[in-house]
């Protein structure tokens, strides 16, 4: 299994050496290879290291017989870890590291095992922010931990998008999911502002929509996972959302259909995102298993750390965006 | 102590099967097997009586043969196997109310056992990922043997109600495969090429044909009937994406818009090749899994073949070879090169 996770055919690998040679960061420190996978060293040259180069093209070739065989796992949720790991977060790669240039904060914050509940803010009209949150977690956490997001129902109704939701781990928000991920000790992300916080008009940049139900807060309640508030900064600016276009929304079955000032008059060079500099801060987890007994069906207890959190993460997209030194960075 | 157990359903495969394998058991004195039309396989030590449970027969039945145990496998999944809906329809759930009927009647009846579908949660983008016992659909099925089920179970839930001193239990099967059984499903993995829904991929579960009839057989001979009451699901652990399952096959796939899989599949259901009912095209469009905890907890029942496992049963036991290159030979030889 892990060895099939690197490939050789990873498009991102040598960029990835080269770029955390630039930073002067370690260059063999494990968070620059992702999946600990030390042994398949990186910096071998294509052309001097003869068993190296055999060694990965059998594990190419292994990858593919095994994936046209179907001879790989996938959980209940329909999770296919390596299929996200080596194929689906490829193309999303050169977008974390050399277009947004994210950085992400407080990694410490997140546990290396067990549960824990990430909640974040929701922007950039696209949940582009969603996908790097992941990403971040994946490749610069230590212990490479997946986030399994919980999404609309929306998402799963798409033809395409409710395959690759599945298939990266995804599930839709309702407590049965959420308790049940949270109990089996993963890494559950949520974006309790749902279409509200990410078609937010560009005017209302930073600014956190009302955050749902408080769902989220019982199944974590429920679970004693803490919660992880955390503030994405960088997101709001890749798609300015200026106006919308009501007929086509409702004509594509879409909440909203955004007009940016290059979209859609640029056709798809407008769907090219605006490269904002990202920053990504875990913030200090909030601890749910001190609560007394019965304390997720205390609905005054759920609503107050609600929006405790809501104002943790508020509090958070403030100070990282003066932190941040320009919108582009 | 001495058991009389009625199945019925038995000129279809688990009916036949079941009722076989209980009348094997040395608690089990006499096994009642009956069915509108005469069964095809072997039932082995069971006597059949041809009878239809849409008639009052059954109840005299029971009653001369002081039926304790009733197993009730006779709800059928397609109108091919009754010869129309209308048919199917009326076997379905006249055929269950007058089994009932004559349950309520008898002296004799302290248990009940009901093969019923997970396909009673019916499936769509709404639910939760994982189907417990309690979990109410979001999607109820519309139509067909789903729809069927779900009257099914609420004449049995009556019944339990009206006869709390008989052991009811309802058991709420993944897709049954194996090497013997032909169902909807086994008939759609054996298409030369496998129409599938574009931009979906369902998660899907299946129960090998053995860890049904054993479900069933552990369930209607417990000790204490009262431990096992109640709503369970049973499903082979493990998932497959239909996308994998059908690489599994080595066969191709079409991936056809939904709206164009269910005309496409109704002209293939004309033609007797599968069903594509729209319970079926939900299924296929978002597939379903079920939580089989509760089963395992109460009756410690743990299937013996994965889904996985069951599947690659199935391909066996019905000699589907792939129709693709086999890339397996082509790439171990490879392999073999480069080490």
């Amino acid at each position: 299994m892990t060895q099939a996770r690197i490939l050789s055919f990873d498009p991102d690998g040598p960029r990835r050496s080269r770029r955390s040679g630039a930073r002067g960061s370690g260059s063999t420190s494990s968070g620059d290879v992702p999946r600990g996978n030390g042994d398949e060293s990186r910096n071998g040259d294509l052309a001097n290291g003869d068993p190296d180069v055999l060694a990965r093209l059998g594990n190419a070739v292994d990858f593919v017989r095994r994936r046209l065989s179907g001879d790989y796992p996938v959980d209940e949720f329909g999770f296919d870890p390596e299929l996200l790991d080596s194929v689906l977060m490829a193309p999303m790669r050169p977008l974390y590291r050399s277009w947004f240039r994210v950085e992400a904060r407080g990694l410490h914050h997140v546990p290396g095992e067990g549960a824990a509940l990430v909640v974040a803010n929701h922007s950039g009209t696209i949940a582009v922010d969603a996908v790097m949150t992941q990403l971040a977690l994946l490749d610069e956490h230590p212990d490479h931990r997946h986030l399994r997001m919980l999404g609309a129902d929306l998402v799963f109704s798409m033809p395409f998008l409710a395959e690759l939701a599945r298939k990266a781990g995804h599930t839709l928000a309702c407590m049965a999911d959420a308790q049940r991920l949270l109990a089996e000790g993963e890494v559950v992300g949520v974006w309790p502002e749902g279409f509200k916080g990410i078609g937010k008009p560009f005017a209302e940049r930073y600014k956190l929509q009302r955050f749902g139900r408080g769902g989220f807060v019982a199944a974590a309640v429920r679970t004693g996972a803490p919660i992880i508030p955390t503030a994405i900064v960088g997101a709001e600016e890749i798609y300015p959302k200026i106006g919308e276009i009501p007929l086509l929304a409702r004509l594509f079955g879409m909440p909203y259909f955004p007009v940016t000032p290059t979209f859609p008059w640029l056709g798809p060079l407008g769907a090219v995102p605006l490269p904002s500099k990202w920053i990504i801060e875990f913030g200090e987890p909030i601890r749910t298993d001190d609560l007394p007994e019965g304390a997720a069906d205390d609905p005054m207890t759920i609503l107050e750390m609600t929006d405790r959190v809501r104002e943790t993460i508020q509090q958070g997209l403030y100070r990282v965006l003066v932190d941040r030194p320009g919108v582009f960075g | 102590m001495t058991r009389v157990v009625l199945v019925t359903g038995a000129a279809r495969y688990l009916g036949g099967q079941i009722a076989a394998r209980l009348a094997e058991q040395p608690d089990v004195d006499r096994v009642v097997a009956v069915d509108v039309v005469p069964p095809r396989q072997d039932l082995g030590g069971a006597e059949f009586i041809r009878a239809d449970i849409r008639n009052p027969v059954i109840a005299k039945i029971m009653d001369a043969a002081d039926v304790d145990t009733v197993v009730h496998a006779g709800v059928i999944a397609t109108p091919m196997q009754a010869g129309g809906r209308a048919t199917m329809k009326d076997i379905n759930v006249i055929g269950t109310m007058q089994l009932l009927a004559a349950c309520q009647k008898s002296k004799t009846v302290r248990q009940l056992v009901v093969k019923s579908t997970a396909s009673v949660y019916g499936a769509g983008p709404r639910d939760p990922a994982m189907f417990t016992e309690e979990t109410a659909p979001k999607h109820p099925p519309t139509s067909g043997w789903a729809k069927d089920s779900m009257e099914v179970e609420g004449y049995v839930r009556g019944f339990a109600r009206r006869r709390p001193d008989v052991a009811v239990s309802i058991l709420r099967f993944a897709n049954v495969i194996g090497p013997s059984i032909d169902t909807p499903m086994t008939s759609y993995f054996s298409l030369p090429v496998i129409p599938t829904v574009l931009g979906f991929d369902a998660r899907m579960q299946f129960l090998h044909e053995d860890d049904c009839l054993e479900a069933m057989r552990m369930i209607a001979l417990a000790e204490d009937s009262n431990a096992c009451t109640g709503v369970y699901n049973v499903a082979g652990p493990g998932v497959l994406m239909l996308s994998q399952a059908v690489r599994r096959l080595g066969r191709p796939a079409i991936a056809f818009p939904r709206s164009l899989l269910g005309v496409a599949g109704r002209s293939l259901g004309r033609a007797g090749l599968a069903d594509f009912s729209a319970e079926q095209v939900r299924f296929l469009t978002y597939g379903r899994v079920i939580d089989t905890s509760r089963f395992t907890e109460d009756a410690g029942f743990v299937a013996r073949w994965s889904t996985p496992e069951a599947f690659a049963e199935f391909v066996r036991g019905h000699g589907l070879t792939p129709l693709l290159p086999i890339f397996a030979t082509e790439q171990d030889a490879l392999k073999q090169e480069v080490r």
